[in-house]
């Protein structure tokens, strides 16, 4: 491996840039392609599946073995809301590998006392996002039950790509949540991504039980994530 | 994710050759039927067998690091191919029952 090629996937990685290594097995030769850099041909097209699927693999062209080893960011986690239900979640995110951010302006909510060992922002959304932007690699959950603070994060989630979107609330709440969103200029198709009621539906009670429920929904929207995209493509 | 991110392979590769060791890279590149681990996976070595990573969660690292101080030497890859021990001709094997094959280079 060439000792550059390796220094810019690490690069990468750290900047949560999604990045792929081709090998030529022939003769070992490698380069390092970002994700959107255009390479021509059949390798070209068989670099985008990856990119789109996270699944690295061999793939032939021209009679030669080319290995490409795709690293996607890893996924981020921004909840909106020092809620009870945040509270339970920070510890099962961090041991289900995600890295978990908590995002609210009611500075009597989110105080480090509360939230110990979790990065925790008391400023409002619009400001933080616009610090730290969402990518398609993020899942934001929305959990105020406020529109003044849930409406924009939830708007620039969708804008964003995130993987997961989700927002706390009844249905009730929700339909009159799609009305604000609608009337702010979101397209509908984009609104129906909205996993709401939030989380796997478990008969959830208590907030460390709802906090499982959103987890495990935000765990499914990411493992099972190509084949929606593939979709997306078809 | 976080624990990707923790001993991970790839910077501890560049750590070794930012202090002037010798490293070998070991990747999964093709599985088939159970794995113990995912394809992109890497093991790093260096000229003291030092290793950090794993591409078969311990069935045949002995096997790949002994290979890897070749590669380190001679500077030219190697494809490893490993399967159910009575299968091959390798003495070694995946007790799950699955195939791999492994590519080993030196970096630089």
């Amino acid at each position: 491996m060439d000792p550059l090629s390796l220094k810019k996937l690490n690069a990468a990685r750290a900047a949560r840039e999604a990045i792929a290594l081709v090998t030529d097995l022939g003769d070992g030769r490698d380069r390092v392609v970002k994700e959107g850099d255009p390479v021509a041909g059949e390798l070209g097209d068989a670099l985008a599946r990856t990119f789109q699927t996270g699944k690295s693999g061999v793939v032939t062209v021209d009679g030669r073995d080319f290995f490409i080893n795709v690293h996607l960011p890893p996924p981020r986690l921004v909840v909106i809301g020092a809620v009870h239900i945040s509270q339970a979640m920070a510890p099962m995110a961090a041991l289900a590998g995600y890295d978990m951010e908590i995002i609210d302006p009611r500075t009597a909510f989110a105080t480090p006392e509360r939230f110990e060992g979790v990065r925790l922002d008391d400023d409002w959304p619009e400001d933080v996002l616009k610090l730290r932007p969402l990518d398609p690699y993020c899942a934001l959950c929305a959990v105020t039950h406020d529109p003044k603070i849930d409406d924009y994060p939830l708007k620039a989630a969708l804008e964003a790509k995130c993987f997961y979107v989700g927002a706390l609330g009844s249905r009730k709440t929700h339909g009159k949540r799609v009305e604000r969103l609608l009337a702010e200029g979101v397209p509908q198709a984009a609104i129906d991504t909205i996993a709401a009621p939030i989380g796997l539906d478990i008969g959830a009670s208590s907030p460390a039980e709802i906090a499982v429920a959103v987890l495990a929904q935000v765990i499914e929207a990411f493992r099972k994530r190509e084949i929606v995209s593939g979709k997306a493509a078809a | 994710m976080s624990e990707q991110f923790h001993d991970d392979p790839l910077k501890v590769a560049e750590a070794w050759m930012g202090e002037g060791r010798p490293v070998a890279v070991a990747t999964v590149v093709e599985t088939w039927g159970s794995a113990p681990r995912p394809v992109g996976s890497h093991l790093v070595i260096d000229a003291d067998s030092n290793f950090e990573g794993s591409v078969s969660g311990g069935c045949v690292e002995g096997a790949v690091i002994a290979d890897a101080l070749d590669v380190i030497e001679t500077g030219e890859p190697k494809m490893l191919e490993f399967g159910v021990a009575d299968e091959t001709a390798w003495r070694v094997g995946l007790s799950c029952g699955g195939r791999i094959r492994v590519y080993v280079e030196r970096i630089g």
